[in-house]
């Protein structure tokens, strides 16, 4: 079932279409990538998925009700463009913004001491945020977007800004916060980042779907028949017969190759096992990077 | 609304319990008390004191001793001439030396036009005004016992002059007040000027500050741009309505102490003399009674009302200015158009003072950018009821007409960094969805 769909939105500036008839549809509990380079218009999208702007056209369903304001407290965002009020308490900043999602303030302050102690950061409550380091704000930050539990969460470009340490912090926690039931939606123009932790994708460009669908599956699909192997103890060879040598090089003594299947792939496995041992035969998956570039150029 | 209230309490506490807002409440009253009082003491001082050295021939002057700030002493003119005189001046340190000549036909006349004043420098010019005043009585003088008329005549003809000002408008023939209601009406005027200023500022800095750091986005995902804008508009407007009240506070309790222990014997002593009918004379027991008589609920009244209302109607603008731009040094452009009504306004003001129903003063305090400022002018001087009910009106409907174009402006501008938008740009943000 969809917690969020998308149906046929267009957004348009006075000199470009941010937004040109989109639909998509993020499933209950998945962990969805929205991904495409600057430009593309996902935030333009996560701002009409959070009423901050309003669609030119189309609709937005979320378990099946159009958007409307009572929805907000539903809805965790991070925005890339992110920061907190620098003269205030940590525990005080805190508490208004879990507020400001309808949370009652005693709720609000259990709620919040509970994220401060889980972060190691229970001493912080009466810390100006400007006194904090940078990690330390990005941890205020973090428990200001999900504070409310939000059954939708949306991170625009996560892990920029985040120092490593944090980033994985950051990721454990929001694992934990989709094994409990949560809906991610990841926004990023660093695809690679998201590979690992993604279930479906779509990816955007020029205001545009142009590729959606399981990541795996598209990874799949998109396979480029290019094998990667190694042999030990082998010198360069001319040709094979089973496939193309497209390069090849020796790495301490063992040959590498790379080279494209003419046809059965277990028939190039058989040859090359009669060069030498065999240390290694992988067929090369394309990056989302190469597969979204292969996808423009198409 | 919740939203917007938990804005407001936000806005309000974090700005209330700050160091600069507790030490202008309690500077502003003394500050202000001083820019009044310093001139109109600094004026009370008494002159330095000057010499002016005379060598008068003819005896015109009759040994007049001048005055406090400006002695004239008399050279004996069997002793002196002309340039012994001068020679005795550039030795000594006299402020200036004024020479009268003898005329040979005793004409006051021409003597009075070869009177000659010397000095090292340049003459200050109420010290030429003042020697050139005292002449011409003397040539007066002397001219009117060239004519026979008796000096004893002339003195006894002069008579002091002091007008009573009555105003009959208000029912009885009561003592008029104009120069202590031009006093509230200006400090009235002059006081929603300056709140204007500081507040719609301080939102504007607000506003560039959420920016600034980036909180803006993660407000606007949580209440509406309008609720946000609001609520820092109406938070600040608490913040400055709990200032005036405050110095309004203090004014009222400075002028109880005041008339408790500067003025207490003398009311005792004056209470008495009207109850028995007796006329009391004394100038600030007079100034004690306008005051008592003055409608201060109904001007008060009117003071909160276009206090808030010209601050509300401005800070809307000043906060659409802070949403269209990143830093502060960008709003120059924007905050000229926003001012001269402004500045306009606190011009007109001291000729509205002068004359509350002249046609200036009649219009600006219609026009919704000046009448908050030019109206509190004319309130202490009774305007037609139907005026102020209209100006006001004019201005409640401007002001949710541009708070209606603020919003617009602010709901885009938020969200935009970068480049600084032209004024086209930001009218085009209007029409944005």
């Amino acid at each position: 079932m969809s917690l969020l769909s998308v149906k046929g939105v267009s957004k348009f500036y006075e000199d470009h279409t941010a937004l040109n008839n989109l639909n998509l549809e993020v499933k209950q509990g998945a962990t969805f990538g929205l991904l495409g380079p600057n430009g593309a218009g996902k935030t333009s999208l996560i701002r009409i998925i959070n009423q901050i702007t309003g669609p030119d056209k189309g609709e937005i369903l979320l378990n099946g009700e159009r958007l409307k304001p009572e929805h907000i407290g539903q809805i965790g965002y991070l925005p890339e463009e992110r920061g907190l009020y620098p003269k205030m308490k940590v525990g005080e900043q805190l508490l208004y913004l879990a507020q400001l999602k309808n949370l009652s303030k005693a709720e609000a302050k259990k709620r919040v001491r509970e994220w401060l102690i889980r972060f190691e950061a229970d001493s912080w409550w009466d810390k100006n945020i400007e006194e904090l380091s940078k990690g330390m704000a990005q941890k205020v930050q973090f428990i200001a977007t999900v504070i409310h539990q939000p059954e939708l969460l949306i991170l625009d470009e996560p892990f920029t800004g985040f120092d490593p340490i944090n980033a994985n912090l950051i990721k454990s926690e929001i694992l934990r916060l989709r094994d409990e039931g949560a809906t991610i939606i990841f926004s990023t123009h660093r695809m690679e980042s998201v590979e690992e932790i993604c279930d479906d994708i779509v990816l955007m460009n020029q205001g545009e779907k142009i590729l959606e669908g399981e990541l795996q599956q598209i990874k799949k699909d998109n396979k480029s028949g290019i094998i990667l192997a190694q042999i030990e103890n082998t010198p360069k060879i001319e040709k094979i017969q089973s496939g193309e040598i497209i390069s090849q090089e020796i790495q301490n003594h063992n040959l590498c190759l790379r080279l494209k299947a003419k046809g059965n792939t277990n028939a190039v496995a058989q040859e090359l096992l009669q060069l030498g041992t065999l240390l290694s035969f992988t067929e090369e998956t394309p990056s989302l990077n190469e597969i979204f570039i292969q996808k423009i150029q198409a | 609304m919740n939203k917007t209230w938990l804005i407001i309490k936000r806005e309000f506490s974090t700005r209330v319990r700050k160091k600069s807002f507790i030490l202008m409440t309690v500077l502003g009253p003394i500050l202000s008390s001083a820019l009044f009082i310093l001139p109109a003491y600094l004026a009370s001082l008494p002159e330095d004191e000057r010499t002016v050295v005379i060598l008068d021939e003819p005896t015109l002057l009759d040994f007049d001793k001048g005055k406090e700030s400006l002695k004239f002493k008399y050279l004996p003119p069997q002793e002196f001439d002309l340039e012994l005189a001068k020679e005795f001046f550039l030795e000594n340190e006299d402020y200036a030396f004024l020479y009268i000549p003898l005329s040979d036909s005793g004409d006051p006349d021409l003597m009075g036009k070869n009177i000659m004043l010397f000095a090292k420098g340049d003459v200050s010019i109420g010290v030429e005004n003042y020697i050139q005043s005292r002449v011409e009585k003397y040539v007066q003088r002397e001219k009117l016992k060239a004519e026979g008329v008796d000096p004893g005549i002339i003195a006894r003809t002069k008579g002091k002059i002091k007008i009573r000002t009555l105003n009959i408008n208000e029912g009885n023939e009561t003592e008029s007040m104009a120069p202590i209601k031009m006093g509230i009406g200006y400090a009235c005027g002059f006081m929603i000027y300056l709140f204007v200023f500081l507040y719609g500022a301080q939102v504007m800095r607000g506003v560039i500050e959420e920016k600034t750091s980036r909180i803006v986005e993660i407000m606007i995902s949580s209440v509406k741009p309008i609720q946000l804008m609001a609520g820092k508009i109406f938070g600040l407007a608490a913040v400055a309505l709990t200032q005036v009240i405050i110095w309004i506070g203090f004014g009222g309790l400075f002028y109880f102490i005041a008339m408790q222990f500067f003025m207490g014997d003398k009311l005792d002593a004056a209470q008495i003399a009207a109850s028995k009918g007796i006329e009391t004379n004394d100038a600030a027991f007079e100034v004690f009674n306008i005051i008592g008589s003055i409608n201060f609920p109904y001007i008060l009244t009117c003071f909160v009302f276009f206090f808030l209302f010209g601050y509300l109607l401005y800070a809307a603008m000043f906060a659409a200015i802070g949403s269209a731009v990143d830093k502060e040094s960008d709003t120059q452009q924007f905050m000229l158009p926003v001012s001269l009504p402004l500045i306009a306004a606190i011009v007109v003001l001291i000729r509205a003072l002068d004359q509350p129903d002249g046609s200036l003063a009649f219009w600006f305090s219609m026009i919704p950018f000046t009448s908050p400022i030019v109206m509190m002018a004319r309130v202490p001087f009774n305007v037609p009821l139907w005026e102020l009910l209209l100006s006001m009106s004019i201005l409640v409907i401007t002001f949710l007409v541009i708070t209606g174009m603020a919003a617009r402006i602010y709901r885009t501008g938020i969200l935009m960094y970068g480049k600084k938008p032209k004024l086209v740009e930001l009218l085009k943000w209007l029409k944005h969805k």
